[in-house]
Parts: structure tokens; sequence; C-alpha cells
């Protein structure tokens, strides 16, 4: 079989501990946690205030504006308040409806099966998408409905269905595939049906061997639909390295999947348009893997969004005494926490918790210029070179000679490097910078 | 709130267990197999030259970082250790050892840390010690000695690169291969140096467009001028097995600080150096090319870095 790749990347030691875990339901926490912003875009305008009934799935926050996403109630209960909390993506504190639930996980309207939703109207599966707050599930966090609703001028024929999973540790869309290979397809099938597109593309690594034969079980039933192995390597599923990867096409520097007719969805976020466009099902849970060696309970996990990482770890079965290090996300992409007190958001795919056998910290040496964040780097830029200019404060310089923005922050170069430069750490800074010149 | 704090650091959270000090002691142990020729051929002296040599270099690494208020501990992470025994493979094999000791100190203090220390240098610092060397002390760096399987009295003094330069004399490829000839210590044995180097490169430590676009170039080169006039010129086996062409492709060249960082401009920098090579053998006062043909290429490596840039992905090129 043709595994299809792209060049550069990474061999990380990939650590799938948790494959063969299915994914079990979490109780419902007392209190939960609801950012006002889980998503890329405006925040969303909170709908309920202090005191407030609520009931599962209502919505407790709509939209503002076009890039923004509604926010749903992940149970029955009282709004407690409207607080500052510590947020798993900004690093600070941020607005957050705090939720204390009645412990009766009451529907505010049960999910029931439209009639006809395989016939459902573009409009309608957009529509639906948006009232259910879906947003992209791997990571990014961009609202679907959006990228569901692509201008006249860019016709989309080609739909990606992201489950390469490259990131080590996490097996949450590698559970999905396995145990709901259908509903995913499905959600897929809508997504096409959205964008009138033609072709609907599956990409798993091949180190998903489970995933791939469930999937290729079901996949006759689909008209148009392919399943594609892609080789396992980091980061097989960024996103312009999946579409050159399937398509051959380039998503030109500074565009969007969308300029060469291509859509990138995560495995997950499939699912998640299935459920609200066939159930009218809200986004108010989700799969997230709990690893690391400092996890006593590690597995696959349905999560209500707001649940804090502390209740995720308590409800478990705990942790070690020796956890140093708390990552939202991937070991490779992911954010490292200072508290476990940051809820689960939507875009929240892992959870991992690390002892120092990992969470290893190095001082930087000198740039031997050993060229092996050349040799790795998915995007074909200069890492080595990017580092030496912002070093040098030379932004301008580092974005029109050396593709500053071109960085996907992938991280691949800061993990192959033997001087333990960290690239990706200087290349946001020298980003922001840029940013800040205008 | 939960007492405990966490370690907070930006993305990657894991790392490869490389580092600065390993690639370089690997690359310090990849060198037995020359060291252990130049033994096996010349005798225990070499090794001693190499000795001296590389602990000089390693003190002079430690006075130049103390002197820069740099952490001094750096003198150990075996680059320095690199450069010493790199220059004792590129000198006779009865080198003064104090002589020596100079080049190494010389190499790391002017070619290394007068530029800011490893990863700053431009120059290979054992080949800019080897012409300080030989500009220094002519007579002690073209001085040779017989293998101890060549008869005294059958010995020229001259290697096989000044033995056709100068007297049209063809040494044996089996010699030549294994290294039973005159010349530097660590260089006389293609053999050894190709099973080193083919570590490196297994390793993942040289790239091997390097030694590759080196040394097919000198054969291309060499073979033209063969073609043209195969009394005068020698063929291009002879150009790639005599003298220091394999030291120089797989230890001198691939140097990473100094050599480019891009996969077509390593082969662009090989090409260029190997071209460098003949045009020096054939056709200069000396006998040999390597030293000068790196050392020069060298100087080249930021241009060419910018002539190679890779194309982004995504991006149009005119």
């Amino acid at each position: 079989m043709v595994k299809y790749t792209f060049k550069g990347g990474i061999h990380p030691p990939y650590n799938k501990w948790t494959t063969s875990k299915p994914i079990v339901r979490l109780e419902v926490p007392q209190t939960l946690y609801l950012p006002l912003i889980q998503h890329t875009g405006k925040p969303a305008k909170p709908l309920v205030k202090r005191g407030d009934e609520v009931k599962k799935g209502q919505k407790i926050a709509e939209a503002d504006g076009y890039i923004s996403a509604a926010i749903h109630a992940p149970t029955s209960g009282k709004v407690k308040t409207i607080i500052e909390h510590p947020h798993p993506v900004l690093l600070t504190s941020y607005p957050a409806i705090v939720i204390e639930a009645d412990g009766k996980d009451e529907w505010f309207e049960e999910p029931k099966e439209r009639p006809n939703w395989q016939e459902s109207s573009p409009e309608e599966i957009v529509n639906a998408v948006r009232e259910a707050g879906i947003v992209g599930l791997g990571g990014a966090a961009f609202p679907t409905h959006v990228k569901l609703s692509p201008p006249k001028e860019k016709p989309i024929d080609t739909v990606i269905i992201n489950g390469a999973e490259c990131e080590p540790f996490l097996t949450a869309d590698d559970r999905i595939l396995q145990e709901r290979p259908t509903d995913v397809l499905w959600g897929a099938f809508l997504i096409k049906r959205a964008l009138n597109a033609s072709k609907v593309y599956i990409a798993i690594e091949d180190n998903k061997p489970e995933a791939i034969k469930k999937v290729s079980e079901v996949l006759k039933d689909f008209e148009g639909f392919e399943l594609k192995v892609v080789k396992t390597k980091y980061p097989e599923g960024a996103e312009k390295q999946l579409i050159k990867a399937l398509t051959g096409r380039e998503v030109p520097r500074g565009g969007l999947p969308m300029d060469v007719g291509c859509l990138v969805q995560n495995v997950q976020t499939s699912l998640a348009v299935y459920e609200a466009v066939r159930f009218g099902k809200p986004l108010i849970e989700r799969v997230t893997t709990l690893s690391g060696d400092g996890v006593k309970g590690s597995g696959n996990y349905l999560i209500r969004i707001g649940t804090r990482f502390q209740d995720v770890v308590d409800m478990t079965g705990g942790m070690t005494e020796d956890v140093v290090k708390v990552i939202n996300g991937g070991p490779m992409m992911g954010i490292a926490q200072y508290t476990l007190e940051v809820p689960v958001i939507k875009g929240t795919s892992g959870i991992l918790l690390f002892t120092k056998k990992y969470a290893k910290t190095f001082v930087e040496y000198n740039c031997i210029r050993c060229s092996k964040c050349v040799d790795v780097c998915p995007m074909g830029l200069l890492p080595l070179m990017l580092v030496d200019y912002i070093k040098a404060k030379r932004f301008v310089e580092a974005k029109e000679k050396y593709g500053l923005l071109d960085c996907i922050e992938c991280g691949s170069c800061a993990f192959v490097c033997p001087s333990r430069i960290n690239h990706v750490q200087w290349i946001k800074y020298g980003k922001q910078e840029l940013r800040r010149l205008g | 709130m939960s007492e405990k704090t966490f370690i907070l650091s930006a993305s990657p959270h894991i790392r490869t267990d490389e580092s600065v000090k390993k690639v370089m002691w690997f690359t310090v142990f990849s060198l037995i197999f020359p060291a252990a020729g130049a033994v096996y051929f010349f005798g225990f002296y070499p090794l001693l030259v190499m000795v001296v040599s590389a602990i000089s270099a390693v003190v002079a690494e430690a006075i130049m970082l103390k002197l820069r208020g740099r952490d001094v501990k750096q003198c150990l992470d075996g680059s320095a250790v690199i450069t010493g025994i790199l220059l004792a493979l590129t000198l006779p094999p009865k080198y003064p050892l104090w002589e020596a000791a100079l080049g190494a100190a010389f190499a790391i203090v002017f070619a290394k840390q007068f530029f800011g220390g490893i990863g700053q240098n431009i120059f290979n610092p054992a080949l800019i010690g080897r012409a300080f060397l030989m500009a220094a002390f002519p007579v002690d760096t073209t001085t040779w000695t017989p293998t101890r399987f060549i008869k005294p009295d059958a010995f020229t003094g001259a290697t096989p690169l000044a033995a056709f330069k100068f007297s049209k004399i063809l040494t044996p490829y089996k010699d030549l291969f294994f290294g039973n000839v005159s010349g530097s210590a660590g260089e006389t044995s293609a053999l050894l140096i190709l099973i080193s180097g083919l570590i490196l490169i297994l390793k993942g430590y040289v790239d091997y467009r390097l030694p590759l676009s080196y040394i097919l170039s000198v054969a291309f080169f060499g073979g033209i001028m063969w073609l043209i006039n195969p009394h005068k010129y020698p063929d291009p086996l002879f150009h790639i097995l005599a003298g220091g062409l394999m030291l120089g492709a797989f230890y001198m060249i691939t140097d990473m600080v100094t050599s480019p960082i891009t996969p077509r401009g390593r082969i662009i920098y090989g090409i260029i150096a190997g071209f460098l090579v003949v045009l020096i053998r054939l056709f200069s006062g000396y006998p040999e090319g390597v030293m000068f043909s790196i050392l020069i290429v060298n100087t080249l490596r930021p241009w060419i870095d910018r002539l190679a840039k890779p194309r982004i992905l995504g991006e149009v090129r005119k």
C-alpha cells in the first residue's frame, strides 16, 4: 500500500499507551468552569447571570460576531458566578461562567433525531453546527461553521478527515475511529454535503491498525470516500502537510486550505457535526486522552467541557506525588499549565502529567549549525537562521528573508536540536514582536 | 487552589536525547579507526602527538573561556578534542610534539575562540592550525617517514601525490587503499577513514552530500584533466585515494559549524571544493590541495547558504 507523507518531520517516541483503552464517560463534577473564549476569534457573550438556573445543553453564551462560537451548559444546575478563572490556553485568568451542578443532569432539550437529516441542505447543516457551538476539536479550535461556509470563489472539492493524530501520547481520535467509525463517516458525509465537495479522504497514520481496520469495514457504504493510510511521522496531521501528502497540492504561503480546494477537519469535529445535525446535540463534552507517567488512571475519557483538570485526575484514580509538569494537549504543541484548576475546554485533546523522567529542562547551548532543524522542518524553513535573526531583533528580515510567519510551530526543530535551543519559543516571540511593529 | 506548582516552558515538551556533547564525543571516538591506522603504520609516536595536541587544544580552550568570562566546563564538550586529534592526524608521523601543541593552541585561540567559540568560527580550526604550522615550520611539516612495512632504503621521502607530481611515480592502488604509504599520520588509509565516515553518516552526524559531492567532484575534474593528458595528470581513482582527500571529505569539509546548512548548498559547496583540490594539486607548487580547498570554501559558506535556500512549502518561485 502506498503510504502518503510529506518532506521533513521527526519520529518522537509515540508512547500511545492508551490505544486499547475504551472511551469511558466521566462523572459530572460538582462545579464546572466555562471560559467565554474556547475558540479562535471573538469571545462569546454570556446569556446568563449569577443565580440563573440552567439545563444541560442550554445556550449560556452566544457567538459574538462571525468568527465566534456559542457555549452551552454541560449539565443542569445553577450559575454560581462569572469570574476570572485560570485558562488552559491563554495562560492567564479569563472570565468564565461557573456552574454549580444540581446532580440531575437534566436536558434543556433532549437530543432527538431530526427527520430526513441525511438530506439536510447546506444551510441547515451550517446552521446546526453554529447552533451547537462546534469548533475544531483537534486543538486549534477554529469555529467550524466558518470553515463550512467558504466564499463562493473558493469552492472546496476535497474534504480531509484528519485522523492522523501524530502527537505522541494522544489516542482520543484513534479510539473514536475504533469505536464509532460509522458516526465519524456520517459527519464527514454531512461536511461534504455542506460544501458540495466531491471527495472525502480519511487520513489515518499507519500506527493505528485497529482504527484503519474499523474504518475500512464501513467505508464502502459511503460514496466518494477514500481511506488514506499516512506514514507515522510527526507532524503528519498538520493541515498543510496533510493536504500536500494526500493531494499534492500546496497551500500557498499565508493562504488557507480553501485556496487549494481543501478542507481539513479533525475526526472528533466530524463526530460532533454528525451529532449536531442528526440529533441537534450541542457540544458539551469531548473525548480527551489522560496520560503521562504521573497519571494513575490513564485512558480516554468522555469529559464534560468545563471539568477542571483536578477533577479529571481525582475521578480517574489520582496522580503520583512527583508530577512536575502538566500539559493541555500533546507533548509537541501542547501548553504547560501552572495549575490543575484549569478546565477542559473544547480544544483540550489531551491532559498529560509528567514526572521528572519526561519533564526534563535544558539549558540552551551554542548552535553548532548541525542543521538537524533544517532537515526536519516540514515547512522548508531554516529554523536556526530564524532564531539568529530574532535574537538580533531583525524581525522584519526574519519574515521577509526566512519566512518567520510560515512557521507552524510544530516544534520538530526544537525536538531534534542537540544544543537544546528553544526555537519555538524564539519564533513565537519573533511573531509577537512583528505584530507589535504592525 | 492546589498548592502544587508545575514547570512552565514553551513547547515542545519532549526532546531527543542528543546533545552537543554526545555528537562531539561520538565523533572523537569515531576517529579510533584512522588513529589505529596511524599506530599500525607508524608506531606509537603519532598517538603521542594526538594526545599532546588534544590536551593543548583543551587547555587553550579552557584559558580562553576563562578570559572571556564563559563557562570553563565547555572546554570538555569534545569539540576542542576533535580539533586537537584531527590536527595531529594531518601532521607527519614524526612531528615535534611542541610544534603540534603550538598548532593546536593556535587553532583554538585564533580560529575558534577569537570568533566567539563553538558554533561561531568561520574556518575549520584544525585546518587553520595545519596552515599555521605549514607556514611556521615548513620543513617539519613536509618531512615524511616510511611506514613500518616500507624498507627505509626504498623510501624516497615523498608522499604519493608528491611522487607523482614531481617524478611521475604512481603508487599502487592497493597500498593507497590500505594505507601502506607515506603521508600524514591519519590520512594514509582510505579504508579506515571510510569505515569511520560511514559510521558518522549512519549515525546522522555527517550529511552524505558533503563527502560525496566533494569526492565525486575531485574525480570529475581530475578525470577531465586525466583524459586530456594521462601522462601528465593522474587518474581519478588516484586522486581519490592519495593524500588527504578522504580525511578531508569525511572529517574536515563536514565540520558542522563551517559547512552550509542547506542540502543543496552542501552539494554546491562540495563541488567547488573538489574543483579547488584538482586546481591546486595539478597547477600549484603544492602536491596537495585538500587543506586550502576547504579553507577557501569556508569563506563561501554564507553566500552558498543564501543561494541555496530551500523552497518554503507553498512558495511560488519566479
